[in-house]
């Protein structure tokens, strides 16, 4: 199951202040799953990119195969990532 | 694989009364099932934590993590959606979760906590995440640069100003009240600020924008005259609202909605629990939560083992 579940592309939209965007993170590391981190509070590129995306400015925002969770959703997240 | 969607005691809510709640059911080898719509509760954003004992100084991400470490060590099943509705049509209590799903449990732990007092006002919802935000310490760094409003005059309002008039060209504080409730050492810090503009006995009565917010309508308490104050960011630090929407018909509320329990966290109603700060538990602390979490576990486990075998209850899984 953790095979499969690494091969989808994961980012995650966050600040460093956070909670949930950790919470977020720590979440994924335990699943085993690896991502990409930008920091929308210094990367500015990213952040136009989240608002884009998600159509909203908060934090954390999930692509996971260019599917948007607002949030740390864990029972949408787990969707995405069966 | 079908899904179990019954259980003898339901916790709903996983800040420290659900997630103790969980420990002592485990512990007791309860049946149990915990939904919740986040981990941690408030806690989550608690900056630093200086009165659990055995930590001298902890951040609440941190205290979350290890409470979401001791939980798991127990194996004991979650549900991650938020409760809409909890009823007791039979001998059993029917849950409804947002994602549509319905569990039944023999005695549930409420132990939901509380939210972030929304203002009301036309445009709130609309531009939730558009601009207006609940979590200064999540979002403020995203809004460097840009004007904003700060609506309310405690002190995590404060908190919010004080972080943000480094970064802001402009932060508007608003306050209903005609003074400040913040601590002295923050009320003067961001009265020092030259870029922050103090508003008391003043409430936002509408917030705009397009597809962002883009200005904010508020008007004098005391004179009635309106302001436009454009701004792109509102931050919303009115305090909190007890998560008790969904048991209003099976409970008495007190006037702000928590749910009044006795010293053995019991509601009134067999087999229902309350815990922490959803409850009128004087005292909202995350060590006094987590003992009442302990508590009602300890409580449901002695009302399950006195029930009567051989009920017809595993027949009418809701």
């Amino acid at each position: 199951m953790m095979a499969e579940t690494s091969t989808k592309r994961v980012t995650i939209y966050s600040t460093p202040t956070c909670p949930y965007c950790r919470q977020a993170k720590d979440y994924l590391t335990q699943k085993g799953i690896s991502f990409t981190e930008l920091n929308v509070a210094a990367d500015m590129e990213a952040r136009n990119a989240m608002v884009q995306k998600s159509g909203q400015l908060g934090v954390p925002v999930i692509e996971i195969d260019g599917q948007v969770v607002v949030g740390f959703n864990r029972g949408k997240l787990d969707e995405l990532l069966k | 694989m079908s899904e179990k969607t019954y259980y003898d005691l339901i916790i709903l809510g996983a800040g420290p009364a659900g997630m103790t709640a969980a420990v002592y059911a485990a512990r007791k080898q309860i049946d149990a099932l915990v939904i919740s719509e986040n981990v941690g509760g408030q806690t989550t954003w608690s900056a630093e934590i200086e009165n659990h004992l055995g930590f001298r100084l902890i951040t609440g991400p941190e205290l979350v993590a290890k409470f979401e470490d001791h939980v798991s060590k127990f194996n004991v099943p979650r549900v991650f959606s938020k409760v809409i509705r909890l009823t007791r049509p039979g001998h059993t209590f029917s849950i409804e979760t947002e994602d549509g799903r319905t569990f039944a449990a023999r005695a549930v732990i409420v132990a939901t906590g509380k939210s972030p007092r929304l203002l009301n006002v036309p445009g709130e919802k609309q531009y939730m995440g558009r601009g207006v935000t609940y979590c200064a310490t999540c979002d403020g760094p995203l809004f460097a640069g840009k004007n904003v409003l700060v609506a309310g005059g405690g002190n995590s309002g404060l908190d919010a100003v004080v972080q943000l008039m480094k970064i802001c060209p402009k932060v508007y504080l608003v306050e209903r009240e005609s003074e400040l409730r913040a601590d002295a050492v923050m009320i003067e810090r961001a009265r020092k600020a030259p870029n922050v503009e103090i508003l008391t006995d003043t409430a936002v009565v509408e917030i705009a924008g397009d597809a962002f917010v883009n200005a904010v309508t508020v008007r004098n308490l005391k004179g009635g005259e309106m302001r436009r104050l454009e701004v792109e960011g509102v931050f919303v630090e009115i305090g909190l609202v007890p998560n008790s929407d969904f048991v209003k018909g099976m409970l008495r509320l007190n006037p702000i909605g928590e749910i009044p329990v006795d010293c053995a966290s019991r509601t009134g109603i067999p087999g229902l629990y309350a815990a922490g700060d959803v409850t009128d538990v004087p005292d909202k602390q995350i060590i006094i939560a987590a003992g009442d979490g302990a508590k009602a576990a300890l409580g449901a486990y002695s009302y399950i083992v006195r029930l009567p075998a051989g009920d017809d209850w595993h027949r009418t899984p809701a």
